[in-house]
Order: C-alpha cells, then sequence, then structure tokens
C-alpha cells in the first residue's frame, strides 16, 4: 500500500465540515448494491464507534491538556460515523442487519487471520471466526423460520451458510476468555492495526445486539439475541485482551488514528459504488488530518517520534472478498478447539483444564439452548425450508 | 431458585397512558404547553418539502436482476412486462411463505391457548396454513416456468415485507390475544386477496393463460380465507363484548 502517512496531510481538521442534509445522504441499496459495500459501511461504523468509545474513555482519565483536542476530533467523528451508518436503508430490517454484521465478522475476520503475521494471535482470530460462523447459521434460521425469509439475499452467496463451533458451547468463564498481548515495541504495526479493527467490529455487534435484541416479539428471537450477545461479549473482552495495555494513552490514540486511515483507504481501494467510494476518499483525508494532530501531541507531549510506532507506508488492506475455502479449512481443522486460560485446547480436554467454563456453560444452558432450539434440524436450502415443505402445515412432517 | 413469574401474578396497575390517569399532572401539562412557543413558523407540511427533496433525487429501492438485451423493439416490450410479472410474482412468493410461518404462529397461539369458542379449531387454522405454503410451492414454480429465478427478493417482494413485519410482530408476541391476532391477520388476508387479483389481471393481460387459472384457484382459497378470519374476528370481538 502507497499511502504515505508521514507526507499525505490529508483535510486539516477546521475544514471538516458537515451539514445535516449532506450527512444524511441516500442510504446505499438493500438488493442491488454488492454484499461487501455493505460490509465495509457497517466495519466503518464499527470503527467511528470505536473511535468515540475510546475517545471518551481516554478522556475521562486523562489530564487536562488533552482534553480539548480529543473533544474536537470527537466531534468530527461523531458525523463521520453518522453520515456512514445513515448508509444503510430503513427496509434492511434488524434481522437482516445481523445477518450482514455476521458477514462482516467471517470475512473480515477470515482477511485478518489470514494476514496477521503473528501466529498465535491468527489462531486467536481463526478461533472466534468460527463463533461467528455459528452465529450467521443460528440467525439465518431464526429468519427462515420465524420470518419466512432467506439470509441470503443479504449474504449473496459469498459466505456459507452452516453449522461452526455451536454456539451453546461458545459460553465461556473470563478465567478462559483472555488471551497473551502482543508486545508493542516487538509487534508488527499490521498486528496492532488488526487488533484494534476486530476489536472495535465485534464491540459494535455487542452493542447492536444489546439494543434491537428487545425489539423482537418472539420469544425464541429475544433468547437468540440474549444468549449471542453475551458471545459477543466474550468476543470484545478476548480481543482486547490481544492489545498490550503498557501502550500509552497517546500511543494508543495514535494507533486508532492509523487504524482508521488504513480502513478507509481500504475501502477507497475496494469500492465498487463510485458514490460512497468518493465518502471513503474523504474520510481518509479527515482521518488523515486526524493523524497528522495526533503526531504532533504525541511529539509535544510524549517527546517521542511518532515514526518509532507507525510504519512508512501502510500495510495491505483488508481483502474485501469471500474467503469461503479458508473458512471451510479452518472449520474442519479447528471446529474442535476450546480455550483454557490463554490458550487452546481439544474440546476433549476441557473439562480438565477448563472446569470453569463447563461449569458456568452447563449454568447458562441449563434451561434449554435458544441457539440449539432456533436451529434444531436446519439446513439453510435457497429459498428457505419451505421449499421442502418443511413446515408444521405439509403432510408428514413434524410440527 | 426459579425467578420465572406468570402473567396472572403480575400486579394489575391498569392502563397508565392517557391524561385521566393523574389529572393534576396533565393539567400542569397542558398548561406548560398552551404557555409555550414553537422556535419556528410552518407546520407539519414543512415535513413534507423537506422529504420531498430526497424523493426528487429519485434513488430507487433496487431493481430486478439484469434480462438479457433484446435487439427488437416488440421483445424489449415483452422483457419490460415479464420484468413487471415477475416482481409481483416474487411479491406473491415473499408473502405466502410469510403466511406460512404467520400461520404456523396462530396456531401456536391456539394450542396453547386452548381452542376457544367462538373461533378458529386447530384442524381449520392448519387448512389454511397448508394451502398457504401449497400457495407459495405454485408461485416458486411458476417463476421457474418463465425463466426466473425464485430465490430473488424483487423491489416490490422487499417492500412488502417492510409493510407486513408489524403482523408478524403481533402473531409472536407471546402476550397478544387471539383477536390482536386475528385483528393482525386480518391486514394480511385483505392484502393478499387484492395482491392475487392484481396477479390474475397481470397474467392474463401479459397472456399467460395457464398462470391465470392457478391464479384464480388460489384467489378462491384465499377468499375463504379472509372470510373466516373475518368471521372469526367479528364473533370474539363481539363474544369478549357480551353482545
Amino acid at each position: 500500500m502507497t499511502l504515505d502517512i508521514f507526507k499525505e496531510k490529508g483535510t486539516p481538521l477546521d475544514k471538516q465540515l458537515f451539514t445535516w442534509r449532506e450527512m444524511v445522504q441516500a442510504p446505499t441499496s438493500k438488493l442491488d448494491d454488492d454484499a461487501f459495500t455493505r460490509v465495509r459501511i457497517i466495519l466503518m461504523n464499527g470503527l467511528e464507534s470505536e473511535a468515540l468509545r475510546f475517545s471518551h474513555a481516554t478522556a475521562r482519565m486523562m489530564n487536562g491538556e488533552m482534553r480539548l483536542p480529543l473533544a474536537k476530533i470527537r466531534r468530527v467523528e461523531q458525523h463521520q460515523q453518522t453520515m456512514v451508518n445513515w448508509l444503510l436503508p430503513a427496509d434492511l430490517s434488524p434481522l437482516e442487519t445481523t445477518i450482514a454484521f455476521e458477514q462482516v465478522a467471517i470475512e473480515v475476520t477470515a482477511s485478518v487471520a489470514l494476514r496477521e503475521p503473528n501466529d498465535y494471535l491468527a489462531q486467536v482470530y481463526r478461533f472466534g471466526l468460527l463463533e461467528d460462523f455459528d452465529h450467521l447459521y443460528r440467525f439465518s434460521a431464526l429468519m427462515d423460520r420465524v420470518m419466512g425469509a432467506d439470509a441470503n439475499n443479504i449474504i449473496q452467496n459469498y459466505s456459507d451458510i452452516m453449522p461452526g463451533r455451536p454456539t451453546m458451547v461458545e459460553h465461556r468463564a473470563p478465567e478462559d476468555d483472555l488471551r497473551n498481548y502482543y508486545v508493542s515495541a516487538d509487534a508488527d504495526p499490521l498486528t496492532k492495526l488488526h487488533a484494534i479493527t476486530i476489536t472495535a467490529s465485534e464491540n459494535q455487534t455487542h452493542d447492536y445486539y444489546m439494543t434491537i435484541g428487545p425489539m423482537f416479539a418472539d420469544p425464541i428471537a429475544r433468547q437468540l439475541y440474549a444468549e449471542i450477545a453475551s458471545i459477543e461479549e466474550q468476543h470484545v473482552t478476548q480481543y482486547e485482551s490481544m492489545i498490550d495495555p503498557n501502550e500509552s494513552p497517546l500511543e494508543k490514540w495514535l494507533l486508532h488514528e492509523a487504524m482508521e486511515v488504513y480502513n478507509y483507504y481500504g475501502c477507497m481501494e475496494y469500492e465498487t459504488n463510485p458514490r460512497i467510494k468518493q465518502i471513503w476518499e474523504r474520510f481518509c483525508d479527515y482521518e488523515l488530518g486526524h493523524l497528522q494532530m495526533v503526531m504532533e501531541l504525541f511529539k509535544q507531549i510524549e517527546n517521542r517520534d511518532p515514526a518509532e510506532i507507525l510504519p512508512q507506508t501502510l500495510p495491505e488492506p483488508i481483502d474485501y472478498q469471500s474467503h469461503r475455502q479458508f473458512v471451510r479449512e479452518t472449520l474442519t481443522n479447528e471446529v474442535d478447539l476450546r480455550a483454557a486460560g490463554t490458550q487452546f485446547i481439544n474440546k476433549d480436554d476441557e473439562a480438565e483444564q477448563a472446569p470453569l467454563s463447563i461449569a458456568y456453560r452447563d449454568q447458562m444452558n441449563s434451561e434449554g439452548s435458544p441457539s440449539e432450539i432456533v436451529a434444531a434440524g436446519y439446513t439453510w436450502m435457497p429459498g428457505t425450508e419451505l421449499v421442502e415443505k418443511k413446515s408444521a402445515f405439509s403432510k408428514g412432517a413434524s410440527a | 431458585m426459579s425467578t420465572r413469574s406468570t402473567g396472572a401474578q403480575q400486579a394489575m396497575t391498569g392502563n397508565r397512558t392517557g391524561l385521566q390517569t393523574s389529572p393534576e399532572l396533565a393539567e400542569e401539562l397542558i398548561d406548560g404547553a398552551n404557555n409555550s412557543t414553537p422556535s419556528s413558523d410552518g407546520g407539519a407540511e414543512d415535513i413534507a418539502e423537506y422529504r420531498g427533496d430526497y424523493i426528487v433525487e429519485g434513488f430507487p429501492i433496487g431493481s430486478m436482476p439484469t434480462m438479457p438485451a433484446s435487439e427488437e423493439a416488440e421483445a424489449d416490450e415483452e422483457a419490460t412486462g415479464m420484468a413487471v410479472l415477475l416482481d409481483k410474482l416474487s411479491e406473491r412468493l415473499a408473502f405466502e411463505r410469510t403466511g406460512t410461518r404467520l400461520y404456523e404462529a396462530l396456531l401456536n397461539k391456539c394450542e396453547m391457548l386452548g381452542v376457544q369458542t367462538p373461533g378458529p379449531t386447530l384442524d381449520e387454522i392448519a387448512h389454511i396454513g397448508s394451502e398457504e405454503l401449497e400457495h407459495f410451492l405454485m408461485i416458486n414454480r411458476a417463476i421457474e416456468e418463465i425463466g426466473g429465478d425464485p430465490t430473488v427478493q424483487s423491489p416490490c417482494a422487499d417492500m412488502a415485507g417492510v409493510a407486513s413485519m408489524g403482523i408478524m410482530q403481533v402473531l409472536t408476541d407471546p402476550r397478544s390475544s387471539m383477536a390482536q391476532c386475528l385483528q393482525a391477520m386480518l391486514m394480511a388476508e385483505l392484502t393478499d386477496n387484492a395482491g392475487w387479483e392484481l396477479l390474475i389481471k397481470l397474467a392474463d393481460n401479459l397472456g399467460y393463460d395457464e398462470m391465470k387459472t392457478e391464479f384464480e384457484t388460489a384467489l378462491s382459497h384465499e377468499e375463504e380465507h379472509l372470510l373466516q378470519v373475518r368471521t372469526w374476528l367479528s364473533e370474539c370481538v363481539l363474544d369478549s363484548a357480551q353482545v
């Protein structure tokens, strides 16, 4: 990737202006836009959401001189997030949006897992990937069986809809959700960009499910969202624990801004909708402006050179394409992995090595497992399982 | 320790949404609003003007899949008619498919609440549900027979899905009564009947005689469904009013 983040100054902060009218543009088309345009919108909304979350947390813990620059950049990030998120159309229902969120988790995490230079962290990504992969299957069953609709209208054939690591066994004790973190001084910059990206994406997914879960009337839908939101919380715990806690707040801020430049640039490179591409280009320039500001603060406040942290040019962007073969291979090889502490073990060893998770899981599932109930005997097929007359009303079918 | 409770245990405080819940507070509320001044002039019509700005931009919900380009104008006309037919077929397909799930939810409700008199029997609900399923499968075949892709979600199917989301919410809410469910199903059946009538007219005008005949049979089923749902609802409501 040829973008030189030290030379490219981007748009100065005082030129980063909005109106409500241009912030709220015509949304994308659920039917006509490519699924990966939607994937990028959801991912970038998640990254902007993380920008605000990080900025607020930092502002509450920092001394006075950081508060104003944080507030200034945060205001722009707020409006960037709005403009990006409002590109989702109103006919994309909460459940359809959920399907799209899981596609983001599968395809983006797969790309990250393939490119991650740290072998242990690549394993962490593959581990999480198989869990989100299973969520797509469970939500697709819900969509088919409660709404009478086909999840592939959203997925557009790019991702498989089949079981992964069963959601009911994904419930783990906190002791088995923490991972080893990269050591900032030794870590490849791409490792840091990956970690913030995926943490942000999963955090957004968690927050979204927590918001929309109660909007469903059906008790099985409400339970399924409750269950999978809990796993997304575990995923945030897992992914954020990969980040070196010894990085200073300013160092983390610098990395957050670099991560946003990196991802907007990737969106620009891949975008097929010219109108949306213009937004990615504009916001890439905005983020370069933010990065420049934070680099200056880093020099002034910490008396350190940003080049210690950031690479001259950014690594290859996330690959927005189907990772079907990689996901299938990972499924074949690693579906039976479980976690014990920071390590991964075979499920046969879980009772001995991760007893707290077994006890926790048994408690949570003791009155039934929503993810198992919703997908009992379910196999996705084109046009929903009603094509095969799998209904309470078909003669000879089990009600 | 179980934390489950039942509806019967819930303290019945009564509906609190109206002004008469608390007349003194209501008076203060009304006085406050009456003594306030809007920050801008104008009325509700200003919203229409603002919305209109987006309407004229002309972004559609979506389109039908690209059809192969034809060389002659006549073929173009045929393709246009075919695209409209496929769009409306896709809409009916989605509606019947969701309709099957709606009647499954209604059957579930009736099973759990117990058959009420007046009201539908389990067999009557199952009969309608099985016909909805058959209609879905019939449209699936019809789309395939004219070279369409039944897995497509067309723009009309998409909008019909948006319009009927509330019906699903009523049917799958464990708290909704049988009469409330029947009211929602009446909306579905009224729309369904009108949808079949339009589809028959469209198939007829485009010269799909066999399709038209099949659809007329489906409409006769739907007319029965509508009559039944309307009757059950009416009887339920009148019975509950003890008149």
